[in-house]
């Protein structure tokens, strides 16, 4: 077959979600063109997006699965990513609470599984030591295990971050860009259709996350792998009106590691998630039903939760697969799939990475390049590789020093945008103009975390959408909330006779 | 305008409540005021408000909200009142320090004698309620919609439901239909209206706006933009009746469901806040538990008339103003007395001349090194020698005791600080 393929890469990878981001980063190192492309406005759209952003220590999954290796392997090269890419991560340690005498033994299986998967650093808590570490749990807690390689990040600047130091090294990458078919040659992947052309390419990654399954059937692999959404719905607090510091887990059950208490890097106490099966990809709504289970299962650990201090509340999907567990021994069919397919040549497939796909994405991109490197792909160190990826300035968490220097080097660091997150046009100008451009009013809210306060942005938003207007040089009509069909106004006033 | 490291009130926020207590602080005496204000403009909210209603109580008039700022805008200017404007408080001290920063100036640090916060409310949010649904496009409180259409001068949307019947509800049903778009029903959770009676005739009634009492939106459908509510009617216990569920089409959803006092700066100012009103616990000159630091308007609690929130503000600086005079007295009247050629401490430390014109004041010190030979124990304002005792010997360990007497009050009336020496005679 003749192909008119404009531009010709090495690896493109199909999917910007902190695997996919995680990936490109790792290719980045060596030589050879690298597309990756993502068919949302922005990166980090999918499941990386809504999830309770914990750095999961491994104890959860089951004990010879690849899951349970890539948490594990994951977990421990946080330190060192976080380093490199300049994100904010704490690894604070989690806890796995029991409620009442009868859930004390889940926490001797946990920590069974913890031991056997090879995490360290665990230990069974007393009531007493619990109480003792945080004051708002439920007082009928029986004991906690403790990981203390546990840990809380931002999702979306782990994922920014990583896609930023890969476009610095070398990668492209393509938002608004979907992918609809692949180009063959005979058995052989020598090209990709997408709404915005062909792309032609040697080799193609997998990481389309909650498409992952469509993808793989395109190119006629595992016909009988399907992705279902898992819902999951989380509320957040006011920060300052709930001081819960900790992680806090229930112990898990048949749909997962249950609706936990946690807190995010900013400070807000979040819950949930519940755990819903259904059919509709696209559908990130919230329910009444859902929240009300939320809200029963976190006042199980801590009964203190007031409704008059939610401030936020959002819904997840994340890819739950059907992918069989490679080791003959175990029955597990719910496993992630990192394969080099041998019935098509130029595959690299993944598939079923829903949690702790985010804790493991720094795993699976190695495993990824081990995978390549094994099936004969040349690998050459890139000269001038940089592995640092620059952190922009934060207002909100420098010293009043600090900000007067910040405001003297560029005055627009003094104009406060967001009076409850206190964010900055300069930092909202310098999002906009950053290696991975925040074109859109979620974009800039995800990396700069305006509009996440108390007022939602009420008091923000026509003065972000007008910044991001001029910056463009764009009608403030053309500004979008998340990329198509999401503008924020729809015409000028005084267009009518009255 | 250069800008003053100490002013007698600073005012945050420069709505009807900070305008009112910068004019009253001036009008009691205060000499330097300072207002800060976020925005680029002065008025606060008022500057959206273009509907009339304002000032019936005060003037006597019914006025549009920016007419009604003006009036204070002028008076304003005319007391020669300073004002920062596009500049927002990051922090504000139990000690009066203030923390502002600005494109201009950068970041700014201003100590203040009295401080007047008037920050006003924010609108409560969509979570804040819990509306379940999607998260697209065209869900916004009413007063973010209407500093897009009355500031900004853009629709947000053609198709709107309104849930809440409070006053900026029901002003924006009658503004976006003045601008042509349709205003498909105003939702009510309660069984009565929230907001002034004269607004539901005004803005519902003559415009022929439909009003559902005990009626909520369920849930919000559409993944980018808003395509539908989804509304329901609740019974007493505010349960959805199951059968109502209506699907209402529309690209807009509007929030009118309460306001809430914005006390971000009071919390880092350590001042006590009210958990019912959301705002600082006041006294009767509107001073809040932190001396020095007064509150007026609706950041000390939602008020229904622009009016009363300038009585507030008017209250607040006045008391304010008289606050940071009698700081002013302090400092012109207080001396600190200044342990110098071998005097380790004087107690007091301080004193107020005032005192020495009605009684005498004793001092009492003692000496660094021991002197085994007589000495003088002098007191200087500056090179003045205003009073001097003879000792026949000083010693740490024996205290040395001066009176300062009512005559010399005439000779340190002026002085800005008097030094206490113990030297040899």
């Amino acid at each position: 077959m003749k192909v008119n393929m404009s531009e010709k890469y090495d690896l493109i990878v199909i999917g910007g979600g902190v695997v996919g981001c995680m990936i490109a980063r790792w290719l980045s190192r060596y030589e050879g063109r690298v597309l990756l492309i993502e068919k949302e406005a922005d990166l980090c759209m999918g499941a990386s997006a809504a999830n309770t952003a914990i750095v999961h220590a491994g104890y959860d999954p089951r004990p010879g699965s690849l899951k349970a290796r890539m948490n594990v392997d994951g977990n421990q090269m946080w330190d060192q990513l976080s380093g490199e890419l300049n994100f904010p991560f704490e690894r604070r340690g989690d806890y796995v609470v029991a409620i009442g005498e009868k859930e004390l033994p889940a926490l001797n299986t946990l920590m069974e599984y913890g031991r056997k998967n090879g995490v360290p650093g665990m230990k069974l808590l007393s009531r007493a030591e619990v109480i003792a570490r945080e004051k708002n749990i439920n007082p009928e807690v029986s004991g906690a295990l403790w990981a203390t390689t546990g840990g809380i990040c931002d999702p979306f600047g782990v994922t920014i971050a990583a896609a930023e130091n890969a476009v610095t090294n070398g990668v492209k990458v393509l938002l608004n860009t979907k992918f609809e078919d692949f180009i063959m040659e005979e058995n052989r992947i020598i090209g990709i259709k997408t709404n915005r052309g062909d792309f032609g390419c040697r080799w193609v990654i997998n990481s389309a996350g909650m498409y992952s399954d469509e993808v793989m059937h395109k190119a006629g692999i595992r016909p009988e792998f399907v992705i279902k959404p898992r819902k999951g719905e989380y509320f957040v607090f006011d920060r300052a009106d709930i001081t819960v510091d900790n992680v806090l887990f229930p112990v898990p059950s048949e749909k997962g590691k249950g609706i936990l208490v946690t807190t995010t890097l900013h400070g807000n106490t979040i819950i949930g998630p519940n755990s819903v099966i259904f059919e509709d990809k696209e559908d990130r709504s919230t329910t009444h039903e859902g929240l009300e289970e939320i809200w029963q299962g976190a006042r199980k650990l801590v009964p203190s939760l007031s409704q008059k201090h939610i401030i936020g509340m959002f819904a997840g999907l994340r890819p739950y697969g059907n992918g069989p567990c490679k080791s003959p021994s175990i029955d597990y069919q719910h496993d992630f799939i990192i394969e080099i397919p041998t019935e098509v040549q130029g595959f690299v497939n993944l598939g079923g990475i829903e949690s702790p796909g985010a804790t493991s994405a720094p795993a699976i991109a190695q495993e990824v390049v081990d995978l390549l490197k094994d099936a004969g792909e040349k690998f050459k160190e890139k000269k001038g590789w940089d592995p640092i990826r620059r952190a922009r300035p934060r207002f909100r968490d420098m010293s009043h020093e600090e900000q007067k220097l910040l405001i003297d080097m560029d005055p627009r660091y003094g104009r406060v945008i967001c009076r409850c997150e206190n964010v900055t046009e300069g930092e909202i100008v310098a999002e906009i103009h950053a290696p991975i451009p925040a074109i859109t009013y979620d974009a800039i809210k995800r990396r700069t975390w305006l509009g996440t306060g108390r007022c939602q942005g009420g008091f923000d938003m026509p003065r972000v959408v007008k910044i991001i207007a001029d910056e463009l040089g764009v009608s403030p009509l053309e500004v979008t909330k998340k990329g198509q069909e999401s503008n924020f106004l729809a015409r000028p006033t005084k267009q009518v006779e009255i | 305008m250069i800008l003053k490291n100490l002013y007698d009130v600073v005012v945050i926020g420069s709505g009807p409540g900070g305008l009112a207590a910068a004019v009253a602080a001036k009008k009691e005496g205060a000499q330097d005021v300072l207002v800060i204000e976020r925005d680029m403009e002065l008025g606060g909210i008022l500057v959206q408000c273009i509907h009339n209603g304002f000032g019936v109580e005060i003037f006597k008039e019914d006025l549009p909200g920016p007419s009604y700022a003006q009036r204070f805008i002028d008076e304003v200017s005319s007391l020669d009142v300073e004002i920062l404007l596009d500049t927002m408080v990051l922090d504000i001290t139990p000690q009066r320090k203030i923390y502002a920063s600005n494109k201009r100036l950068g970041l700014v640090e201003i100590e203040a004698r009295s401080i007047v916060l008037a920050m006003g409310c924010r609108e409560r949010s969509r979570p804040q309620i819990r509306i379940p649904g999607t998260r697209p496009v065209g869900v916004y409180t009413a007063g973010t919609a209407q500093r897009w259409v009355n500031v900004e001068g853009y629709m947000p949307g053609n198709r709107v439901v309104i849930l809440g019947s409070g006053d900026i509800g029901m002003i924006m049903a009658r503004r976006l239909t003045f601008e042509g778009a349709k205003v498909e029903r105003v939702l009510e959770v309660m069984p009565y209206l929230t907001g002034l009676t004269r607004n539901y005739v005004q803005c519902l009634l003559d415009f022929d706006i439909p009003l559902q009492l005990r009626h909520t939106v369920k849930r919000v459908l559409g993944n980018n933009c808003v395509e539908a509510v989804e509304a329901v009617q609740v019974d007493e216990k505010w349960n959805p009746v199951p059968g109502s569920g209506e699907i209402i089409p529309c690209d807009t959803l509007l929030l009118s469901v309460g306001l809430i006092p914005e006390n971000e700066l009071s919390r880092k100012a350590g001042i006590k806040l009210d958990p019912i009103t959301n705002g600082p616990f006041v006294d009767d000159s509107f001073q809040t538990n932190v001396p020095g630091i007064f509150a007026a308007g609706n950041v000390v609690h939602v008020y229904d008339l622009v009016d009363w929130v300038t009585e507030a503000g008017f209250q607040a600086g006045k008391w304010a103003a008289k606050f940071a005079m009698e700081i002013r007295r302090k400092e012109t009247y207080y001396v600190p007395l200044i342990a110098g050629d071998n005097v380790r401490y004087i107690v007091p430390q301080m004193l107020d001349k005032r005192n020495l014109e009605k009684q005498d004041i004793r001092l009492q010190m003692r000496v660094t090194q021991p002197i085994e030979q007589p000495v003088w124990v002098e007191v200087h304002d500056k090179e003045n020698l205003i009073a001097r005792k003879a000792e026949r010997y000083v010693r740490p360990g024996e205290m040395v005791t001066l009176v300062l007497k009512q005559k010399h009050y005439t000779d340190i009336e002026k002085a800005v600080s008097l030094t206490i020496d113990v030297a040899p005679r």
